[in-house]
This record gives C-alpha cells, sequence and structure tokens, in this order.
C-alpha cells in the first residue's frame, strides 16, 4: 500500500540528504519525493510518498523523527482526510492537422498548452497522479517526444495543519 | 576580538571538559594551538580510531561526552569506525574534525573529505560549520544531542579559516533549543498500569536487562524493581553487570553467546518485560519464538527501537530510569513462585565450563579466577571474538562495569577504551582482556599507554588464532582454516618490554593466577600474556 507523509523540516543544507540518505540505508522504498518551502522561510515540507505495510511505514515515521532536523512527521494517509498533485509537462508530437484534437483534449483534462511548435505542443497539466496518466495514454498515440513530472504534494484538507 | 578556535576551546570550558583523545594535523592546528593555552588535558592517541574508542571508555565511565579530535581527510575517515562503533552502542561522543578552507570545499583539495557525508549513518548528528559566529550554539547543541534521549556520537566538522577566524564576542547559549528534537523522558502512566496489571497476571516473567540500563544510569532502580517484584533478570552483552553475576536475582547472558538456560527462560516465559535493549539479533536471535507464546513489554527511550525487530504488546517510551523508578514503586510481588525455583535451578544446575590447566591457561577458569581477585569497583574492558565471551560468561561484575563494543563488534576497542576508562576513574582498577587479534589491533596504543602512564592491565589471550572465526571455520566450512592462523605474530613479551612496560608471560592457571595477583597489586601498566589451547570453545 502507498502512504503519503508529509515531513516539516528545518531549512537546512544537507537535511534533504539526511532524510533520502535514511531511506536508503534503511531499505525503504520511496514512490516520489517532492521538497519546497513553506510558509515559514526557516521551514521546508519534503511530501513522500512510501510504498509498504503499516509496520514499515510506522518505522519509516519513528525513523524520520529520530533525525534532529525533522520537525514533524505526518501520516496523510492514516488520516485519510487529504488533497495531493503533481504537475507534469508532456511535450507530444503534433502536426498542424493533428493539433485541434490534441487542444480538444488538452481543454477536456485541464491541461494547459504551454508551448507550440510546427511539429510539436507542450501540455502541462496539475492533477492527481490518475488523471495524469489518463492525459499520458491519450497522448500517447501521437508520440510522446518527452516528459518530466514533479513528485506528489500533498496537504490536509480543511483547517487542519501538519503544524497541529 | 575572538579567534573560532579559542571559541571552540571556550565551548568545551563551559561544556565541563576536561580531557580530549585526538590526533592533530594541518587544519585543525589553530584549535589544538587554544587547547595548548587552556588547562583541558589532551590525550595523544596513536591512531585516530582509537581517539574515539578512548573517548568512548571515558564517557562511559564518566558519564560524560567523550571528546575526540582528528583533523580533515585521513584523520577524520580514520575516526569513522570508532563513531560507528559509539553509535552502535549509543555511547555520547563529540567529535571535532579540521576541514579544509570553506571557499576551497568541494574542490578536493590536499585532506579533503565529506566527513559529515560520510558519517551520515552514524552519527546521532553532523555539523559543518561554515560561519564562525555559529561554533557556539553548534557546540551546544552538539553536547545537548549527545548526552540526551538515547545517547549517541555527534561529529562537528570545523573548516580552518572558520577556526582562524575573529569575530566581536564569545557569548555561549544557556540551553540548546532544537524545535525538532525533544526527547519524552517520562513514561505513559496508562502504559505503565497496564504493564503492571499484565506483570501482576504472569506466571512466567522475565525481566531482560538491556545497555538502556546501564547508560540511564539505572541500576538501583533495576535492582530495586527486580527485588520487589521476585521477577528473575536476565541480561543483554550490553546490560550485562547491571546485576551481579551471583546475585540470586539474575540469571545470565542471554543470546548466541550466552547461557543456554538463560535463553530457555526467555523461550518459556510467558510474560518478558525488555528493558532498554533493542533486541539485537546476537541477543534474540528468534523474536517470533518469544512473540508467539509471551505477551511483551518494551520500554525505550528510543520509540524507533519499539516494534523494530519484535512485536510488542505494552509499549513504553521514557527515560528507563524514571520508569522503573514508578514501576519498582508500584509493583507487588510476583505470583510465580514455581517458576522462580525453577529457574533458580536451572542456574544451581549449571556447571561452569573449563577446568585449570598446567600446559595452558584456561581462559574461562582464569577469568573467574580473575574476577575474584579484582576490586569490587573494577572496571573491565573485553575486545571482540572467543575473549569477549570469555569474558561476558566468567566474569562477575560487582560494583564496577564491563566495557565491549556490543553492537558493531569492533576488534581493538578493549585497550582504547581502557586508557579512557582509567582516565575518567584514575583510582579504580582497569583491566582490558584482548586476543591476539585484537591487541594486534590497537597495539600501538602501548606509546599512549606509556606517554600518559596510564596504568591500566592488559590481558592477552594468545592462541595464535582468529579464535572466533575458526570456531565458524571449524562448523560451518568443514574445517577449512583460511586466513585464522596468526603465525607472523611477535613475541608480546619482548615487544611489551620494548615500551619499558612491565610484562610477563603465563602458561598455566596456576601461573596466571599468582602473575595476576602481581599485576593487579602494582599500579604501573602492565601486560600479561596467556597461552591458550587453540582448540578452547566460546561457551
Amino acid at each position: 500500500m502507498k502512504y503519503t507523509l508529509s515531513i516539516l523540516v528545518e531549512n537546512l543544507p544537507g537535511v534533504l540528504s539526511k532524510v533520502s540518505g535514511l531511506f536508503s540505508r534503511r531499505g525503504f522504498n520511496i514512490d516520489s519525493l517532492a521538497v519546497g518551502v513553506t510558509e515559514n522561510d526557516n521551514i521546508s515540507r519534503i511530501t513522500i510518498v512510501v510504498d509498504g505495510d503499516e509496520h514499515i511505514v510506522e518505522q519509516v515515521e519513528k525513523q524520520l523523527n529520530k533525525l534532529i532536523s525533522v520537525i514533524k512527521v505526518k501520516n496523510l494517509t492514516e488520516g485519510g482526510n487529504f488533497i495531493h498533485g503533481e504537475l507534469a509537462m508532456i511535450k507530444v508530437n503534433c502536426t498542424a492537422k493533428q493539433r485541434p484534437e490534441i487542444m480538444k483534449i488538452a481543454e477536456l483534462m485541464h491541461a494547459k498548452i504551454v508551448d507550440v511548435a510546427l511539429t510539436s505542443l507542450t501540455l502541462q497539466i496539475a492533477d492527481t497522479p490518475e488523471n495524469i496518466e489518463t492525459l499520458t495514454s491519450l497522448l500517447r498515440p501521437y508520440g510522446i517526444k518527452e516528459s518530466v513530472c514533479t513528485g506528489t504534494v500533498a496537504l490536509e484538507k480543511g483547517a487542519a495543519t501538519a503544524h497541529k | 576580538m575572538i579567534s573560532g578556535a579559542e571559541i571552540m576551546v571556550k565551548c568545551l570550558e563551559k561544556e565541563g571538559v576536561t580531557i580530549t583523545f585526538g590526533y592533530p594535523g594541518a587544519v585543525i592546528c589553530p584549535f589544538y594551538d587554544y587547547i595548548f593555552q587552556s588547562d583541558i588535558e589532551h590525550v595523544l592517541v596513536r591512531s585516530e580510531q582509537n581517539a574515539a574508542h578512548a573517548a568512548s571508555g571515558f564517557a562511559r565511565t564518566s558519564g560524560k561526552a567523550g571528546v575526540c579530535i582528528a583533523t580533515s581527510g585521513p584523520g577524520a575517515t580514520n575516526l569513522i569506525t570508532g563513531i560507528a562503533t559509539a553509535y552502535m552502542d549509543s555511547i555520547p561522543l563529540v567529535a571535532i574534525t579540521g576541514q579544509v578552507n570553506s571557499e576551497l570545499l568541494g574542490r578536493d583539495v590536499f585532506q579533503e573529505a565529506d566527513i559529515t557525508g560520510a558519517c551520515e549513518p552514524f552519527t546521532k548528528h553532523s555539523y559543518l560549520v561554515k560561519k564562525t559566529e555559529d561554533l557556539p550554539r553548534v557546540f551546544k547543541e552538539a553536547f545537548h544531542i549527545a548526552t540526551t534521549g538515547r545517547p549517541g556520537p555527534v561529529l562537528i566538522d570545523v573548516p580552518v579559516d572558520v577556526q582562524t577566524r575573529e569575530i566581536a564576542e564569545f557569548i555561549y547559549p544557556e540551553k540548546a533549543d532544537i524545535v525538532g528534537y525533544k526527547p519524552r523522558v517520562q513514561g505513559h502512566a496508562m502504559q505503565i498500569k497496564k504493564a503492571l496489571e499484565t506483570i501482576a497476571g504472569a506466571k512466567r516473567p522475565v525481566i531482560c536487562c538491556g545497555g538502556g540500563v546501564v547508560l540511564a544510569g539505572a541500576r538501583e532502580e533495576m535492582v530495586a524493581f527486580a527485588k520487589k517484584s521476585q521477577i528473575p533478570v536476565v541480561s543483554t552483552m550490553m546490560g550485562f553487570g547491571v546485576i551481579p553475576q551471583d546475585s540470586d536475582l539474575y540469571l545470565g547472558m542471554i543470546g548466541t553467546h550466552g547461557k543456554s538456560f538463560a535463553n530457555q527462560v526467555m523461550n518459556e516465559a510467558d510474560v518478558i518485560v525488555m528493558c532498554g535493549a533493542r533486541v539485537g539479533d546476537r541477543a534474540v536471535t528468534a523474536p517470533n519464538v518469544l512473540e508467539a507464546h509471551a505477551k511483551i513489554i518494551h520500554i525505550d527511550i528510543d520509540p524507533a527501537e519499539i516494534g523494530k525487530n519484535l512485536s510488542v504488546d505494552i509499549p513504553i517510551v521514557g527515560n528507563i530510569k524514571q520508569v522503573l523508578q514508578e514501576m519498582a514503586d508500584q509493583v507487588s510481588p510476583c505470583s510465580c513462585n514455581p517458576w522462580v525455583q525453577t529457574v533458580r535451578q536451572y542456574k544451581k544446575d549449571y556447571v561452569p565450563r573449563g577446568e585449570p590447566r598446567t600446559d595452558f591457561v584456561e581462559p574461562r577458569q582464569f577469568v573467574r579466577d580473575l574476577s575474584a581477585m579484582m576490586e569490587e569497583d573494577a572496571i573491565l574492558t573485553a575486545d571482540v571474538g572467543q575473549n569477549q565471551i570469555w569474558a561476558a560468561n566468567n566474569f562477575n561484575v560487582k560494583e564496577g562495569r564491563f566495557l565491549t563494543s556490543g553492537g558493531m563488534g569492533t576488534m581493538g576497542y578493549s585497550l582504547p577504551a581502557a586508557i579512557g576508562a582509567k582516565l575518567a576513574k584514575p583510582h579504580r582498577q582497569v583491566v582490558a582482556i584482548c586476543g591476539d587479534g585484537s591487541f594486534q589491533m590497537s597495539m600501538c596504543e602501548l606509546a599512549t599507554v606509556c606517554q600518559n602512564q596510564v596504568g591500566i592491565k592488559i590481558i592477552i589471550m594468545r592462541n595464535q588464532r582468529l579464535g572466533m572465526v575458526r570456531e565458524f571455520q571449524t562448523r560451518l566450512y568443514g574445517s577449512r582454516y583460511i586466513a585464522t592462523i596468526l603465525n607472523g605474530d611477535p613475541d608480546f613479551v619482548k615487544l611489551v618490554s620494548a615500551y619499558g612496560i612491565q610484562t610477563a608471560l603465563a602458561t598455566s592457571n596456576e601461573q596466571a593466577k599468582k602473575l595476576a595477583k602481581e599485576m593487579l597489586a602494582s599500579d604501573q601498566p602492565y601486560v600479561l600474556v596467556c597461552d591458550v589451547d587453540p582448540d578452547t570453545p566460546s561457551i
């Protein structure tokens, strides 16, 4: 099962390597990792999707909590009430003739056309991993030249925060 | 104005550091220059790894953080095994390394090594200090982190320019305020209540005493809890010595090299109280067997140890000293008298192995003889290999200590650890037991012993073999003995004499006993070489 963990860490050099090092050295599997600043300049948030059973995730949380630079670990999947998403850019083969079709797909999937060229089109989508996968499969027949995707970012629903 | 190097020394003074162990080099020279000008003693070791081991011996004996120092590059990398050894046994160390000029970091300059990166898996925390202004805070935090919660080594890497740069003033923070570090001390009252109820209903309970009890200084509380509850106690190697071996309350050491009846008691128990023990594989080979028929209460200050290797019914996170005190206050004597009688009989029926010999020194018999001769508060350090098992299974710790590398199993630990222990408690007897293999891993430290006139006693169990590996080869590899024969051994008596250290060779138990008496009577360093039959088993 996949678990999404939200980790607040001190915004200091070397912290990401401390966190990622822990995963590799203890044999935990990371599906995705995203890191960025928060509303507080001194704190960064690392969102990690871990693949494992309950026992493994419990160890992951405990081991993360042992790192001095880790301020708070919250298991969002356990709470069951969170929103999550990724950002993807997909560069697809596109002739002038195919352009309307692909633009229609983009519209349907709430993706943005961010670059147009004679033989290609680049789409940008910010959505759940499932919807990004749907878009990818719709574009695949045209020939995907290149694509990039961020890790999952997530927040709890409602007024609750990771701080509390 | 004050330089970073002077600040570093002032920080150590503020932390009450009186002694450091280390080895200098170019980029740590500014710091050394201020140690020279201070009252802090510096013990020059002969290899950096032993600076960490000596600091570990000092820390375990004094209860304060041990401080070791090395230069950048090879000096720092040589420290790693010592730091890792301390990490596995949760020993509070502050390791200070010099680093190349911060402007040159990352350019692979002379003696540059990413030591904070390399030590990440083996340190509780580490710092690469980029600004002189940060030094006071970093030192305050480092000592706080090393000595509180579950103790462990902290590394401070200081580039040479950070040491030489001057800032306006030195202000040492009153306390460390680390947002992500608030170790839990008090055990949860409900959990303690649940544990006591479980214990009250137990028919075959046992307490397993681990190294955490030693680290927390909870010997009194452990004895009080065991006495009042009447529950028999076994220990891991790291928890060995908390309760004297000859006490009625204590059964023996568990594990692959422990007493078989102690393991049997664990396997037959219906309630196990794990106290500050991390259920390492050498102590508990088959956790699933225990899980199957015992309710498990696990007390540890590190929540990550609870449930890591063993499924637990009642977890209690907290300082073991406080938790045991509370439990001792509230527990009633267990209604398990038949069980207590049975397990005490196991211990009575056990016949110590190893008879005195005239052709060799029988090591197990000799350890028992030595134990009887040593002072109540003596400290014994044991190395790794057969010598460690002979020591652990036959030495009776009374008011003293038993120091060994339990988790990492680092050969060469006993000699430098003994140096550190003796310097922490100069008036106590300190004896190191090692094999001829492990002795040769740190024998360069005989020079440190001489230079500082450290009155430690070293016993070399010489069998010209790497005995424990050889036992594996006998049992599992068809007696094909490769790389376990130490034919190149020097004449140890001659070698030790060359250092001007008193030494003698024993070839029988009677002789060993006589020489040990002479050795213990002297306040000078002494090396006793004992000829041991290579076929003597560990247990």
